[in-house]
């Protein structure tokens, strides 16, 4: 199954426009012709042609930009429609092209050839040209669907291909002039041909390609496997609305999708779970986790805070939950080592998450730094580990503050200075060490230059952190000891 | 001396004690490294001031503990109660802005009760819930005798306490046997005449 103009005919299902139509892609710094429609392809234009070129030739040529990336999305959208509608077996061709194995599916429809019909009238409604070929192995298949477009009977694949140009074999450009040139033209020319010059010539590419055409190579068709879905619903016969029932739903979803998660070896680390009322209006609770899961005995205690926050209206008619995210989650060895307490703790976090949001619960992990605000690192809890050794050589402040000024000139420590509106007086100093900027680092705090720091204690009692900067002479006090 | 103390100080558990001062985030450093597990520290994101992990690694691997950062007390207060009530982790310590109400200071007592972890809040002078267990005011405390390596000596003094006696110690933090010592400052030295320390 071939679409000859997939991208254009995906734009055009959009906004219809009359008149030739032409999908542009930026290519060597040149707006080259992507994909057009039928009445620029009859205006002589074709792909590749540069656009200045072709809005020469054609004034009231109508283009966009292209999407190739859309454009694959959209081939897996065809194929899961393929697959869905005719038969299992369903692969990629190409970027334009879907390769369906319907042995065996063919009789659902009526044969082959009510089979292709329907194919032809689905896709025509939907806009699509696309041009099918039917053949006994994939590379006649393909032969018809790009250059004849039609069916080969079983065992008569030489005869439908006989007369196609030898390009129907899937063979490159190069190939395909040289062998032209040695008038081989069509399939049937080249099948006639004596094999081993051949292959001497052109190496093993050319009869492997005649041969997978004609069955005598087997070609496989790799499918594409289903992204697993975590989605499960339920459609009650009559609105509820009580907690407990609505619990219950949720717990049946639940095993669902734990199941589904179990076998792909997965943990949900999102879940919504979305309740439709009979006015249809409906809520989602989305429940974020501390960890991956799939226990549906942990996980359901964790929406209750979301359900009980849930205006129910008339009643609730379908339920839905979906693992909207999901991290590998292996299987792990049964200890006698419990982890109970650890699993208690995440399932804590998650609750304080619902509250304030996930990424409000912190931990601190060591930095590489010398500068104290970068010596650590701020990482929500949730996805992040505990990390490695704390070192610190020399005593720290247990606080830091934005850096206050206070009144003092030299290079030691003032003798008496005002804090929050408290005066102390310095008994003892210990310093100074120095500490540079980090020079490849912005960072306005950091503009004064090198910092002297002191350890201040007080006669008050307090022990604080001041620093001096000898090239903007100034004081300040930045942390407190305990 | 020393037994004295103990007898007040591993703060009680299951209950939520309230400390201030200038010198209450020291003694809920010295709370945290007495107790074994994670701790949850909860702080509202508008405070200037930032917690130093390595200042604290001087007491306890700030691998252990976690952060909470909320918008306002109410909020800090319901996370605090569904901490405590869980008991997923031995402490957890609270700083507060402004005065609890007999209520809310009771249900976090009930929280912590039920279970069985202990809390701690930091609340500014003079606004200390009845609820609280033991209220302490911590200062530190200039010494005279030199020693550059040592922490902050501190006035740890009991100003409520629902089953014990009020009294007052001075304690030092060792860093390096991350060991809480009770000392004998010179000169007068509150509650300890006869203690031989």
């Amino acid at each position: 199954m071939w679409f000859p103009r997939l991208a254009s005919d995906r734009v055009l299902r959009t906004r219809l426009i009359e008149g030739p139509f032409a999908l542009t892609l930026q290519e060597n710094n040149a707006n080259r012709l992507y994909c057009l429609n039928m009445q620029a392809e009859k205006q002589g234009l074709h792909r590749g042609m540069s656009y200045s070129d072709a809005r020469a030739f054609c004034p009231d040529l109508q283009s966009r930009p292209a999407d190739p990336i859309g454009d694959q999305q959209f081939l897996h959208v065809l194929r899961r429609w393929a697959a869905r509608h005719y038969c299992p077996w369903v692969g990629l061709e190409g970027g334009d092209g879907l390769v369906l194995d319907i042995t065996g599916a063919a009789h659902l429809f009526g044969g082959e050839a009510a089979m292709l019909t329907d194919m032809r009238q689905r896709l025509s409604r939907a806009g699509f040209a696309a041009r099918i070929g039917l053949g006994d192995t994939r590379g006649a298949a393909w032969a018809l669907a790009h250059y004849g477009e039609g069916y080969a009977a079983p065992g008569q694949a030489l005869a439908a291909l006989q007369t196609l140009p030898v390009a129907a074999l899937r063979l490159d450009n190069k190939t395909t002039i040289a062998l032209q040139r040695l008038g081989l033209r069509s399939v049937g020319d080249l099948a006639g041909a004596v094999r081993a010059p051949l292959a001497r010539r052109f190496g093993p590419e050319v009869l492997m390609r005649l041969d997978q055409a004609l069955g005598h190579q087997p070609e496989q068709i790799a499918p594409l496997a289903e992204p697993p879905h975590y989605g499960v619903r339920m459609t009650v016969p009559d609105p509820i609305g009580l907690y407990d029932d609505v619990m219950a739903g949720t717990a049946r979803l639940l095993d669902q999708i734990c199941a589904r998660l179990k076998a792909q070896e997965t943990g949900a680390r999102v879940l919504c779970l979305t309740l439709r009322r009979v006015d249809q209006d409906s809520q989602t609770i989305e429940l974020r986790l501390a960890r991956p899961l799939r226990d549906p005995r942990r996980i359901l205690p964790l929406f209750e805070r979301g359900v009980r926050d849930v205006d129910a209206g008339f009643g609730i008619d379908q339920m839905r939950l979906e693992a909207t995210q999901v991290e590998p989650l292996p299987v792990q060895q049964v200890s006698h080592v419990s982890s109970g307490r650890k699993d208690q703790l995440d399932d804590l976090v998650t609750r304080i998450g619902t509250r304030i949001g996930l990424e409000n619960i912190q931990r601190f992990l060591p930095a590489d730094s010398h500068i104290p605000e970068r010596s650590f690192l701020i990482a929500p809890a949730a996805y992040s580990d505990p990390g490695g050794p704390w070192v610190s050589l020399r005593s720290r402040p247990l606080q830091l503050f934005p850096p206050v000024p206070v009144a003092g000139t030299g290079p030691r420590p003032p003798k008496r200075f005002r804090w929050r509106r408290m005066s102390l007086t310095t008994a003892r100093a210990t310093g100074p060490e120095r500490i540079a900027p980090e020079w490849w680092l912005v960072d306005d705090n950091w503009r004064s230059g090198l910092r002297d720091y002191w350890r201040v204690e007080t006669r008050q009692g307090r022990r604080l952190w001041l620093f001096y900067t000898p090239q903007n002479p100034g004081w300040f006090v930045q942390g407190e000891f305990a | 001396m020393q037994s004295d103390l103990s007898t007040s100080f591993p703060l009680r558990r299951a209950r939520v004690h309230e400390v201030c001062g200038s010198g209450a985030m020291g003694f809920a450093a010295v709370c945290v490294a007495q107790m074994q597990g994670d701790v949850l520290w909860i702080r509202e994101v508008w405070r200037p001031e930032a917690l130093n992990p390595v200042g604290l690694n001087a007491f306890f691997d700030p691998a252990r503990m976690l952060v909470a950062q909320v918008k306002d007390q109410t909020e800090g207060l319901a996370v605090a109660e569904e901490a405590l009530r869980d008991g997923a982790l031995p402490l957890v310590v609270v700083e507060l802005s402004q005065p609890l109400d007999l209520t809310k200071g009771r249900r976090l007592q009930l929280a912590a009760k039920i279970g069985k972890s202990t809390g701690l809040c930091l609340i500014p002078e003079g606004m200390g819930s009845n609820a609280a267990e033991t209220r302490w005011q911590c200062t530190p405390f200039f010494n005279p005798a030199f020693d550059p390596a040592d922490s902050t000596l501190q006035r740890w003094e009991i100003i409520k306490n629902k089953s014990g006696t009020l009294r007052a110690w001075h304690v030092r933090w060792d860093a390096a046997s991350r060991r809480l010592h009770v000392v004998s400052p010179a000169g007068k030295r509150p509650g300890s005449q006869d203690a031989p320390d």
